[in-house]
């Protein structure tokens, strides 16, 4: 282990430590912390620069009930739930297919193929937005949520297929030739062989592919137009253009739309950082 | 059917599994991207007719003092963006211990990443801004007054890539962490009874052993950086006065906002020869790491 381990008989250096890390992540998480109490705070609060006195009033009810109400974040935030779930799903069923092929049949431009799906994943997004925007205004899916869960789809299935396949291909091939010899055709293969192993891998890949597509900013405004198709990400923009110095408004919207990545997050921790080392470590 | 099928399903069937995902790939983001080349030749506003003007719109990006704002910019965030590795490295190094609370510690550090661009956009407004502002309130504190960090053309880039790199240094992190899991306890203990302690541990017995979590850190941190943009688009919009806007940014104004199709393809298509050269030594490695496995 490196760096050195602090010993277990020296409980106050251990402490100290501890304490020392605590200091550290109170500093870091410090702007995070800032918008979390100002989201309980009342406007004259914010007017009055009390950020980290005690509230004069505390309206955590008042403030998340605007945003409910006064602005249409409700809306938004459906309609991210709409483009993301069905999106993730999506990517997980096809990422499983190709990954499954790539690493299992190995064929003349297997590599090559490979090779695309990482290098088009690494290009900065915004290259491909003129064609894409034109594709979909062509297809008269510009403004619906088609348009979104289409390319999500299409520009995750890069990613999740690196990642599927590496997981895939560290499975003891002695089950793949088990199964060829009894005969099974590829698709029992994939059925009864491959589905039941690679849960775990679905698991994180779930989580990081619907934290990536809720998080997406650029295609939702490229996108979307309309209030009635758009994610949260493109709504928090515009309410903080509407709600300009209520900072306790803007503060409870913020913390809304970090609640379901956050929420993903602690609850499967494992898989998500498991996911993220996974994909990006072994490639 | 059935007889043909079985016979040809042992290629068939992983051609037919292939195919959707690969189709979708190809046509949505391969595509589309090699498309950006050819619309870069013509004049178009988006919806009406292509106008043939072959290369006009480089030779007037190159006379457009906008375009080395941007270029100038992207050369910030990129230098900037590159403290993320070691800055990360720092903070797996300090939460690698076992100790009680570590672990919450540890994932309360990944925090940041899990959050919106966006998000992270919004909280650091607040943060810079100069009568509200937390930032502000520090600097009070000690008697001065804070600069209006966005809307000082001159440092706005700086403000802007700060925030930026604060997912991103929480993104090397756990890549380092990952890392850190890993080590050869073996070479260590080594390296103690040689008496390699402290810098020299690090530097001959730690860090070689990292090298494949750095590059992909420095790999990610990379297109991050050239990726810039939904903090440009939340905190300033490219202001003030065009001062903070990257090749991401300007190409987005020009297209969606000029209606300058042509223009902005052709700024993609920039983007696009900058980035590939770190692709094609992404790949390299990869290709590499993989024939050498």
């Amino acid at each position: 282990m490196y760096p050195r381990a602090i010993p277990e008989n020296r409980p106050l250096s251990r402490f100290a430590y501890g304490l020392l890390v605590a200091l550290v992540l109170a500093l870091w998480l410090l702007p995070l912390f800032a918008v979390i109490m100002t989201s309980f705070r009342s406007f004259d609060d914010v007017m009055a620069g009390n950020y980290w006195g005690w509230p004069s009033k505390i309206q955590v009810f008042e403030n998340y009930a605007a945003v409910f109400q006064q602005s249409k974040m409700l809306d938004y935030f459906l309609n991210s739930l709409i483009i993301t779930i069905p999106s993730t799903i999506a990517v997980l069923v096809l990422s499983t297919m190709t990954g499954f092929v790539l690493s299992r049949y190995p064929f003349p431009g297997a590599m090559v193929i490979f090779a695309l799906f990482v290098g088009g994943n690494f290009l900065p997004q915004q290259i491909m937005m003129i064609p894409i925007r034109d594709l979909m205004v062509a297809t008269g899916l510009y403004d619906t949520f088609w348009a979104l869960i289409l390319f999500h789809v299409a520009f995750q299935t890069g990613f999740a297929t690196l990642f599927m396949r590496n997981f895939i291909a560290a499975l003891p091939s002695e089950l793949f030739q088990a199964a060829r010899a009894e005969g099974a055709s590829p698709w029992q293969t994939l059925i009864h062989i491959v589905a039941p192993l690679v849960r775990p891998a679905l698991a994180a890949l779930a989580i990081l592919v619907f934290t990536f597509i809720w998080n997406d900013y650029f295609w939702a405004v490229v996108l979307t137009q309309s209030d009635a198709v758009k994610p949260v990400t493109a709504g928090l923009s515009n309410l903080r253009g509407e709600w300009v110095s209520q900072w306790n408004i803007v503060s409870a919207a913020t913390i809304l739309v970090a609640v379901p990545p956050v929420l993903m997050f602690f609850l499967m921790q494992k898989h998500f950082i498991s996911g993220l080392t996974m994909g990006a470590v072994k490639g | 059917m059935t007889i043909w099928w079985r016979r040809h399903r042992n290629w068939l069937t992983p051609a037919l599994l292939l195919a959707p995902g690969l189709f979708l790939f190809l046509v949505v983001i391969i595509w589309s991207s090699l498309e950006t080349f050819w619309i870069s030749f013509f004049d178009w506003d988006g919806m009406g007719v292509k106008t043939w003007v072959g290369l006009a719109n480089y030779r007037e990006l190159l006379d457009d003092p906008q375009f080395y704002v941007s270029l100038k910019n992207n050369l910030i965030w990129l230098l900037m963006f590159l403290l993320a590795p070691p800055a990360g490295l720092a903070i797996a190094f300090l939460v690698n211990q076992k100790i009680a609370g570590m672990r919450v510690m540890k994932s309360l550090f990944f925090m940041p990443l899990v959050l919106a661009t966006v998000t992270v956009g919004v909280i650091f407004t607040w943060f810079y801004d100069p009568t509200f502002g937390l930032l502000a309130l520090l600097f009070r504190a000690f008697g001065a007054e804070a600069p209006a960090l966005l809307s000082n053309e001159h440092l706005v880039t700086f403000a802007v890539v700060a925030s930026a790199l604060w997912p991103q240094i929480a993104f090397c992190m756990v890549l380092f962490l990952a890392g850190l899991n890993n080590l050869d306890e073996e070479l260590i203990g080594a390296g103690r009874v040689d008496g390699a302690r402290g810098l020299a541990m690090l530097w001959h017995v730690v860090l070689p052993q990292l090298t494949q979590v750095a590059f992909i850190a420095v790999a990610i941190t990379i297109v991050g950086a050239l990726r810039s943009f939904d903090a440009i688009s939340v905190m300033t919009a490219g202001g003030p006065f065009g001062s903070s806007t990257t090749l991401a940014y300007q190409m987005y104004e020009q297209s969606l906002f000029s209606y300058r199709f042509g223009y902005g393809a052709a700024i993609a298509t920039i983007l696009f020869l900058i980035m590939a050269v770190f692709i094609a030594w992404y790949l390299r490695g990869l290709i590499r790491a993989e024939k050498g496995a």
